[in-house]
């Protein structure tokens, strides 16, 4: 190994803890570890993107059991309740937005509907968009990018021109439109599911790119290196060198930028549903709140600030979790 | 040099008709496979069949996608009539096209929004260079210190925050509770310079932030880099003062990527900050373009999506040709 990443490592580590870890009594001689092990040794001492993962986690959970948790603290998310509401002002009636034992995160301005349930039902959507677009994008990005690296020549030309311009490209106004042309209701998937899924289509397609360069930077250089050749030598065949030498020294990059892109599709997503293309109402979702705190925001702040608070704790999560992989993962990228 | 630029003009030329093809197919194309009229969005659902025809010659809707197309291209270069039967409308070059549903031309639509847009761009770019570029920079100096660690704080709730939750907050904040700045709406420079700035203050501040943190990251990451060059200890070993090293040797490389980044970001924006301009109701192109989707209105759609790549393509461009000055190891040829 060279001794870049080497000396970056111990930058951040202190080097006793690390020898001392290097030789602890279980171990004879200094053994020689994957980078997963290595990785996974540096992400535990990393506090903060611990921290993030921890409330990652909770996200999903809180997603995954939405019905359950709306069921014990909250109402059903579409039920009015015209008691909780002004009938002057259309505003809650308790202060801080309605927040009572009954109602914990308040009601909704004129409708009174359950902010709680709708938060949950909202993290579902948010999450399955953010989670299924970046996969999308990741599988796309690694094909396209492992062609464009390995085969080279014109492929690589093509996709690089495809790939140049869909980064040039006016995104946010596409997808708007792109999302309005698309039908809202197909293979009976009912509006809620079919607008994921369009979301997850569009987020993911403009996604690419992004991990498609990185891939094909990365096969670009592995390709020359030594391990490469050395396999090609003793007989082995394309199919073999791309799946067996190059993939498995990719999976670090991929795994890195396809956790970094989820925020960004929850941000694509939130914005989207914000500016009324996303998911429809009734159905919940963070952005769709936002946008319609819009008109309440100056008597009833809270109904802006839950949701967008919400977004912010998942996007810095996720960011935190990220950035903490990266460093983990390859201490040189900075 | 000069076969440089032409080649990359001719590049640019090309891109603009793949984007104005790609969006033809999307608003003209989709519509069709999806069995839905595009003569019918334009009219409107109660229309009677006579005036659905008239709509379909008048428009050209009835001929194939290639063919209008064609006729969008030739309106753009040298202007079109549309007819059918007495009333022809000219549309002189360069013709967007015709809004049905409006009544109005696309080109002088689009041309009033365009001042908007730019205050707004312009006025954040300038906030967003000083405010992120000087924290990066002082955070990279600071490396390690609590200054470094507040900054970099910042910068990561910076980008975790989107501008639709920071607009609603900040004008909650600044305008409603604190009562700062007065409420109101976009008054145009040439009218009132003082209110124009007023009014845009907020929205400057706002988008500034998201980019500056961005921008903060991304300052702090390239000088780290810099200053870990052989070339800065060389400086530094022959006696230059500290300000002269990091002023001269260290900011000119470790700014140089920032550049081609500003331009792009930049050159987005110019195409229509949609988000903002929604937050804070700022009638920009941006805000066109959400208006026109929501109506429907396809040409005025095919109009911005167009003008926000030709941004996007010439910041590219710009981009190129000014890295060839401030960056001596590119040579462009």
């Amino acid at each position: 190994m060279s001794l870049g990443p080497e000396a970056s490592i111990t930058e951040e580590t202190t080097p006793t803890a690390d020898a001392a870890e290097v030789r602890s009594p279980g171990e004879s001689a200094i053994a020689g570890r994957s980078l997963k092990q290595i990785a996974w040794r540096r992400l535990k001492k990393d506090k903060v993107a611990i921290g993030g993962a921890c409330v990652v986690l909770f996200l999903i959970l809180i997603a995954i059991l939405a019905p359950v948790l709306t069921k014990l603290f909250g109402h059903p998310i579409d039920e009015w309740h015209p008691d909780q509401v002004d009938p002057t002002f259309a505003t809650p009636v308790h202060p801080w937005g309605g927040i009572t034992s009954d109602f914990i995160f308040g009601v909704e301005p004129t409708t009174g509907r359950d902010i709680f349930s709708r938060i949950v039902y909202g993290a579902q959507t948010s999450l399955t968009v953010a989670f299924l677009s970046a996969f999308l994008s990741t599988i796309l990005g690694v094909l396209f990018g492992t062609a464009a690296g390995f085969l080279g020549g014109w492929v690589d030309s093509m996709i690089s021109r495809v790939m140049d311009f869909l980064l040039a490209f006016p995104q946010l106004l596409f997808s708007i439109a792109l999302v309005s042309v698309l039908p809202q209701e197909f293979l009976g998937l009912g509006s809620r599911w079919s607008r994921v899924s369009v979301l997850v289509l569009v987020i993911g397609f403009f996604g690419w790119p992004y991990i498609g360069r990185i891939v094909r930077g990365q096969t670009l250089s592995l390709r020359e290196r030594e391990f490469v050749e050395a396999a090609r030598s003793l007989g082995a065949r394309s199919p073999r060198i791309l799946f067996r030498e190059l993939l498995p020294n990719l999976a670090a990059p991929i795994l890195v930028y396809t956790t970094l892109i989820i925020p960004t599709n929850i941000l694509t997503e939130a914005a989207l549903s914000f500016l009324g293309v996303g998911i429809p109402p009734p159905n919940p979702s963070w952005g769709g709140m936002l946008s319609d705190a819009v008109t309440f925001y100056s008597i009833d702040p809270m109904f802006m600030i839950i949701p967008g608070g919400m977004i912010f704790i998942t996007v810095l999560a996720f960011n935190l979790f990220g950035d903490g992989l990266r460093d983990a993962l390859d201490p040189k990228a900075r | 040099m000069l076969a440089y630029i032409i080649r990359r003009l001719i590049n640019a030329v090309i891109t603009l008709l793949v984007v104005t093809l790609v969006t033809f197919g999307i608003f003209f194309g989709v519509p069709k496979i999806t069995g839905s009229d595009p003569a019918l969005l334009y009219i409107g659902k109660t229309a009677d069949a006579a005036s659905i025809e008239g709509i379909r010659t008048k428009m050209g809707l009835a001929d194939p996608i290639l063919v209008q197309y064609g006729k969008f291209l030739k309106g753009l270069v040298v202007g079109r009539d549309y007819s059918s039967g007495p009333d022809v409308i000219h549309c002189p070059a360069p013709c967007l096209g015709y809004s049905f549903k409006t009544d109005r031309l696309v080109t002088p639509t689009l041309l009033a929004d365009i001042p908007v847009t730019l205050s707004l761009a312009i006025g954040a770019a300038i906030l967003w260079l000083i405010i992120g570029i000087s924290a990066g920079v002082i955070s990279a100096l600071r490396r390690g210190t609590l200054i470094d660690r507040a900054v970099m704080t910042g910068a990561l709730a910076g980008v975790s925050l989107p501008i639709y939750f920071t607009g609603l907050l900040a004008s909650a904040i600044f305008i409603y509770w604190l009562e700062w700045l007065p409420q109101g709406q976009y008054v145009p420079f040439t009218e009132n310079p003082g209110e124009w700035f007023v009014q845009m203050l907020l929205p400057w501040i706002t988008l500034a932030f998201l980019f500056a943190a961005t921008y903060a990251r991304l300052t702090r990451a390239n000088m780290l880099e810099t200053l870990g060059e052989d070339y800065i200890r060389t400086a530094r070993a022959k006696g230059l003062r500290e300000r002269t090293v990091i002023g001269k040797h260290g900011l000119r490389s470790g700014l140089t990527p920032i550049v081609t980044v500003f331009g792009l970001d930049l050159g987005a924006l110019l195409g229509g900050a949609v988000l903002t301009e929604s937050v804070f109701n700022l009638r920009g192109l941006g805000y066109q373009a959400l208006d026109a989707i929501r109506a429907n209105d396809l040409p005025v759609i095919l109009g911005v999506t167009l003008i926000a790549a030709f941004f996007i393509v010439f910041a590219n461009l710009l981009v190129d040709l000014v890295y060839g000055v401030i960056d001596p190891r590119v040579r462009l040829s």
